[in-house]
């Protein structure tokens, strides 16, 4: 099932692998989407649903799940729900749901702005006398903070557990209620409900893919886990052909977020330090981040944050001094893309590297982010072209109508040319955790240079014009170890012979003994002592030994190709792997082996080569210690093992700031009141209140109409790398709005003509693409209308057009700020704009 | 043993995979008329939107020697909606109406089977343009010579597939020996109709002699646009000594073209020369 | 058919003499074995390195050709990867005219405050330029301690070492290896807003 995706358009390499099991191996394709895409087309089943609906869709399809003979009767299903989920766990007596409060959950504040958690949690057990008395170290400390187990009633028939809680959750998610809430038809969901169904079990498996379609919603997150939640109930979580799959949109954005150029985290999915909680010391930031979960694998959580902040500033990082965590700069606040360009609106942000990236078009509000960078006193820009960031001083739609003049804006910017991918070494992190290695084809022409070369060179002059401070401010940047200089074999034969040594890079995120600078072949020998550096825990492995690169490796097989590349964590393909076997450790089925126990060995094995997610010789059905840490507190049964009860969750008790189970909400700018709850719209939403950023009304009648953004096969993103080359600018020259024939009637819209979309934020022009692949819903009996525009364009570049997220609010999901592109409202009238 | 493609439309995405791959590997220009200067900009920008769903290219040409199709085949109650799309190119027909006009034998059948254009031959008459029945073989105003797709002729004499073919993402574009492909067709089209796809057919195995690039379309070929039983003009009865003479002829004409490419000028009274 | 990386190197490294071939069309002698060997001569021939695609997250490997120059002449799929088995999308396809584009700029672009142009700069300038504006915004604008709200109502002095002053934006299409590096040095810095394409 495919749903919040347009798989065959974005990712159409991917859809290769699915196409080939439909057409070689008769597997079912099901594409649930607003639109008929490409996707759409060369699926079986494609079930149309209204633009913001999906927890509607997948509440609906949980809740036939869980009703229907098939799941009640084959035991396949109570084995793997009871044993590796936390369906049996009970939940607090003061816990109450959306079905007692219309909509929220309890915990929400007097001013309806923040939930506190604790009615969430879990019932439990006393707490274990601590192994320990004395506090030699951090893990010293942990132990004797371990929580007594969660109670469970593996019958599931407790009121309180959270089977229970969840079935009465979603039990007005109805087929009806899906009709009338996604407009689509109930017998279309039911036949998506009963393929995945029929198609889940002991023998086979059912996958979900999602990208962005799902992330970009005010309630992305918990969409994302009602999906989670579905396959957990379906058994098709840790096995072969099962799982969600999240289709991310870069080159490497897996890997920039595993090893985080964002704000709210350290690499490996360490959190940031953050002034706001109780991170004051390293011991204070270990405990409060790691005490609630370290009956997982998180129960390593000292060593993996010692090593890295040992490998930010090698021997000036002391037991003393915390390891330079003093140092270390802390959050405060929300300092995400929105939030930033907002406090750059307000002239906090003064100084701008752009790396790579061009908010002037990709950014939500995109004239706000432009009329932003106005603000700033400098901007560093690095990229191909002349972007849309790097020129809005001279040509920016702002600009051209006056409201900004070029003399007024004081912006000083410098553009520094980058180096192409062939012309550069490195590592990429694929959407499916792998990394995989590209050697350096030829040196970059003229000035230009890799991002990695900025990046060293910027830091060696800062680190040079420190040197000599005793400032404790500068403390940080004065003992940085900055060791990237490249060997000489690294350069020979290349113009340029500056350029920084990626491999001592990739070293240092996988780790090395500080003393002998031997790279360490597995987290699990990473110390909290200082003697190991890490810069990233997850990575650690990739190079197990010195000169060997294991995301280099080019030796494919028919199957897991254990030997192409490095799959993080450890070479494991398929997360919690150890779910792969039934409770006796031996695979569900023979179709769908994968990891299971081997009796003589008394070891997990994977004939295919797979990495083992699990403790290697932890035998199914073993038990784990109530006062042990991580693999100690873990059972064999505990396939889930970054969770602290090692379960996958129905029930999220924690991790969550929007509530513990996916709710229908509408999106925050919808013609459609809540069909299920009193509640409308996320209630702890992220939004900003400020000049130029305005929001449309409920059911606005001046905003009637639902729109989407999205991303076509022949352009990439902002358009940097798809609009300035011939081949593809001619593929897809113009941008364009695809709207109903429906609509078009109503509006007096012309195929092919222009049309003008319109929102409180900004309006553009676009040619009309009248299509019946787009349709009116009938909501409610009311008829709500949805237009798409894909968001390539802009005003540089051999193909160019109106900037779309000129229209889009700054408006995010609470959990991750991830902005609501996929679904506001707007209007939209024929013939082409007026002004800017 | 001649060598072709299947290209099998039900599994195609409509990406354009093959249109790029195609233009990277032979080195193929954007087409011109697709772009336009505009006052202020500093370099030609795309402006070739037809509405045509997602096809923009509208046709093969000198330059774009691949074009994929998008037929939106949806009532207007949205049931059993369709998205067809086809990737299209030179068929290398067995009995090829380009070359068997070309008034000085600059088309030909390599041994593999495929139909190329020798730019060293060709003087750019034109005549193969108008006989082509598929719209394919298209005048270049910058070479002065015609164009198509040439089945990566260097790409095949050498143990490669087609870039297009080697693109394609879902292996929509099979390149490979023709019994092999045929049989692979056969497989899938029975595999299909027994799917309920009752539309569905193999185009090619008769038209032209036989197409070296066939396809299995999911409806009628005319829905595609292409013809039933295209029109191919035979060449003439030529007598062994005519034959002898066109050959001469051939061989002037393609010393004549060398010397008056780089010149410039003077092609049209070539072409009349030859043609006369 | 399917023809492996190895195979695909042989075939490649194995054309003969291009140049006989050309020199028998400049005579414009057309003999048989002239066109033989125009058809046995790959359009491109040289040097491969493996690489993997610059744009979306599937990680589709490629095959890099450099000529005697060292220039790129050639970028395809890699038959070997398992993931993507030689083919690519348009994108991918197209990623030799990324590289080889006329409207690319490789010189340093400076525009000064309020001017309305750009000017060329060196390299070596533009550098001791960013790194000389980082220092003054970030050492203006540098936060040791910031009273913050304690929960319980009032207000608490917290070590916070950072500047707001100074953003970082992007990394999702870049190096595993300069996310490292960026995230160090700013958090060396000091530098809270960080962030990349992985929230858009």
């Amino acid at each position: 099932m495919i749903m919040g995706s347009n798989m065959a358009e974005c990712h159409p390499v991917a859809f290769r692998w699915p196409l080939k099991a439909k057409t070689e191996h008769g597997a079912v394709l099901m594409h649930v989407d607003p639109r008929f895409t490409r996707t759409s087309a060369l699926c079986d089943i494609h079930a149309q649903i209204r633009a913001g609906t999906d927890i509607a869709f997948l509440g609906g399809l949980i809740t036939h799940v869980i009703n229907s003979d098939r799941w009640n009767s084959d035991p396949f299903f109570r084995e793997y729900v009871v044993n590796y989920t936390n369906a049996a766990t009970l939940v607090n007596s003061e816990f109450k749901d959306t079905e007692e409060l219309d909509g929220l959950f309890s915990g929400l504040s007097a001013d309806g702005r923040v939930y506190s958690r604790e009615s969430w949690s879990y019932q439990r057990n006393p707490a274990p006398k601590p192994s320990v008395t004395e506090s030699k170290n951090f893990t010293d400390l942990l132990l004797q903070r371990i929580p007594g187990r969660p109670k469970t009633d593996p019958t599931l028939k407790d009121r309180q557990c959270v089977f229970q809680i969840v079935k009465r959750h979603y039990s007005r998610y109805t087929p009806e209620m899906v009709e009338r809430v996604c407009g689509c038809s109930k017998e279309v969901f039911l036949k998506v409900a009963d393929t995945l169904l029929n198609n889940s079990g002991r023998d086979r498996t059912s996958n979900i893919t999602y990208a962005v379609g799902w992330t970009q919603h005010t309630v992305g997150v918990q969409i994302i886990r009602t999906a989670g939640m579905l396959q957990a109930l379906l058994g098709n979580i840790g096995r072969p052909g099962g799982g969600v799959l999240a289709l991310r949109g870069h080159a490497t954005i897996q890997g920039s977020t595993d090893i985080a150029t964002l704000y709210h985290s350290l690499p490996g999915y360490l959190n940031m330090p953050d002034a706001r909680l109780n991170h004051d010391t390293l011991k204070d930031f270990i405990l409060t981040e790691a005490t609630p979960v370290a009956t997982s694998y998180w129960g390593n959580y000292p060593k993996f944050a010692v090593s890295y902040f040992k490998a930010q500033f090698g021997d000036a990082a002391t037991k003393e001094n915390d390891y330079g965590y003093n140092y270390h700069p802390k959050i405060t606040g929300d300092h995400s893309h929105l939030p930033m360009f907002v406090d750059m609106m307000a002239g906090r942000i003064k100084g701008f590297l752009c790396v790579g990236q061009n908010p002037a078009v990709g950014g939500q509000n995109a004239r706000f982010q432009r009329k932003a960078l106005a603000k700033l006193d400098w901007m560093v820009v690095r990229d191909f072209f002349e972007t849309e960031t790097a020129s809005f001083w001279r040509n920016s739609p702002e600009i051209i109508s006056g409201e900004l003049k070029t003399a007024d804006i004081k912006t000083e910017i410098i553009f520094l040319p980058s180096a192409t991918v062939p012309e550069m070494e490195g590592s990429f992190t694929n959407t499916q955790r792998l990394l995989q290695y590209h050697d350096k084809a030829a040196d970059p022409p003229d000035d230009c240079r890799s991002n990695l070369w900025f990046t060293f060179h910027l830091g060696k002059r800062l680190k040079e014009l420190y040197k000599n401070s005793s400032n404790d401010r500068d403390w940080a940047i004065k003992n940085l170890t900055w060791d990237y200089e490249p060997g000489p074999a690294e350069v020979a034969g290349w113009r340029i012979k500056d350029e920084p040594s990626s491999y001592k890079a990739l070293k240092e995120i996988n780790g090395y003994t500080w003393s002998d600078k031997k790279p360490v072949s597995s987290f699990a020998n990473l110390k909290e002592d200082g003697s190991t550096v890490c810069g990233a825990w997850i990575y650690t492995g990739v190079i197990p030994e010195e000169g060997r690169n294991l995301s280099a490796r080019r030796q494919a097989d028919n199957w897991i190709s254990p030997n192409w590349g490095f799959a993080w964590p450890a070479n494991r393909h398929i997360m919690y792997n150890r779910a792969s076997a039934d409770l006796k450790g031996a695979p569900w089925s023979e179709r769908k082996k994968l990891v299971f126990w081997d009796q003589a060995s008394g070891k997990w094995v994977s004939p295919a080569g797979e990495g083992i997610d699990f403790a290697p010789a932890k035998a199914p059905g073993s038990k784990g210690k109530d006062d042990g840490l991580a693999f100690d507190w873990l059972g064999g049964d505990d396939p889930f093992i970054m969770r602290p009860d090692g379960k996958a969750w129905l029930f999220a008790p924690s991790g969550l700031v929007d509530g513990p189970l996916p709710t229908h909400y509408e999106p925050y700018e919808s013609p459609v009141r809540n069909p299920l709850y009193k509640q409308q719209a996320n209630p702890v939403v992220k939004v900003w209140h400020v000049e130029g950023n305005s929001y449309h009304k409920v059911a606005d009648p001046k905003y009637p109409i639902v729109i989407s953004t999205y991303r076509l096969t022949e352009h990439y993103l902002s358009g940097v790398m798809s609009r300035w080359l011939p081949w593809l600018a001619e593929l897809m020259p113009e941008l364009f709005c695809e709207i109903s024939p429906e609509l078009a009637n109503e509006k007096g819209i012309v195929h092919g003509e222009f049309m003008t979309i319109e929102t409180a934020r900004g309006q553009v022009q676009a040619r009309a693409l009248v299509t019946r692949r787009m349709r009116p819903f009938v909501i409610d009996g009311k008829t709500v209308h949805q237009v798409g525009m894909p968001w390539h364009w802009g005003w540089q570049g051999t193909a160019q057009g109106d900037v779309v997220n000129n229209l889009s609010a700054l408006v995010a999901d609470p959990n991750v700020t991830i902005h609501e592109g996929k679904v506001f409202t707007c209007n939209v009238r024929a013939g082409k704009r007026g002004g800017v | 043993m001649a060598k072709g493609m299947f290209v099998d439309t039900s599994i195609c995405t409509g990406c354009k995979a093959c249109q790029v791959a195609c233009k990277e590997w032979n080195g193929l220009d954007p087409e011109p008329s697709h772009f336009r200067k505009e006052p202020g900009m500093p370099y030609p920008v795309a402006f070739n939107f037809t509405g045509n769903s997602y096809d923009n290219t509208a046709k093969l040409s000198a330059t774009d020697w691949r074009h994929v199709l998008f037929i939106e085949q949806i009532n207007y109650r949205r049931v059993g909606s369709r998205w067809l799309f086809m990737s299209d190119s030179c068929k290398h027909c067995a009995d090829a109406a380009c070359l068997n006009v070309c008034p000085v034998s600059a088309i030909e059948h390599t041994d593999l089977g495929n139909v190329i254009v020798r730019q060293d031959k060709c003087v750019g008459t034109k005549l193969c343009n108008k006989a082509c029945p598929y719209g394919v073989i298209r005048f270049s105003e910058k070479t002065r010579t015609s164009h198509k797709c040439t089945l990566c002729n260097d790409r095949i004499h050498n143990g490669l597939g087609t870039a297009c073919a080697k693109a394609c993402p879902t292996g929509s574009i099979a390149f490979g020996d023709i019994p092999e492909l045929k049989a692979k067709a056969d497989a899938r089209l029975s595999r299909l109709r027994s799917l309920g796809e009752n539309k569905a057919n193999v185009y090619g195995y008769s038209q032209a002699g036989g197409l070296k690039v066939f396809y299995l379309l999911m409806d009628k070929p005319e829905v595609y646009g292409l013809p039933e039983n295209p029109v191919v003009p035979q060449r003439r009865q030529l007598s062994s000594l005519g034959t002898r003479i066109s050959t001469l002829l051939a061989g002037l004409a393609a010393l004549i073209s060398l010397r008056s490419r780089g010149s410039g000028s003077g092609i049209d009274e070539d072409r009349r020369e030859i043609s006369g | 058919m399917k023809v492996d990386r190895r195979q695909f190197i042989k075939i490649s490294a194995g054309t003969i003499g291009a140049a006989v071939a050309a020199d028998l069309a400049g005579l414009g002698l057309d003999t048989s074995a002239a066109q033989e060997a125009a058809r046995a001569v790959l359009a491109k021939t040289g040097k491969q390195t493996p690489s993997i695609c610059p744009y979306c997250s599937v990680g589709c490997a490629q095959i890099v050709m450099t000529n005697d120059e060292g220039r790129i002449i050639d970028i395809q799929g890699n038959p070997d990867s398992p993931i993507s088995e030689g083919t690519l999308c348009p994108k991918g396809a197209a990623t030799y005219q990324l590289v080889n584009n006329e409207h690319r700029w490789t010189k340093v672009k400076y525009r000064a405050p309020g001017s309305d142009h750009w000017e060329e700069k060196s390299l070596e300038w533009a550098m001791n330029r960013a790194a000389e504006l980082v220092k003054q915004t970030r050492d203006a604008d540098f936060n040791e301690f910031q009273e913050l709200p304690d929960g319980k109502g009032g207000r608490v002095k917290k070590r916070v070492m950072n500047t707001y002053a100074v953003a970082s934006l992007g990394g999702a299409t870049i190096d595993n290896e300069w996310n490292y590096a960026q995230q160090k040095l700013m958090h060396g810095l000091g530098v809270v807003y960080v962030e990349n394409q992985a929230r858009i």
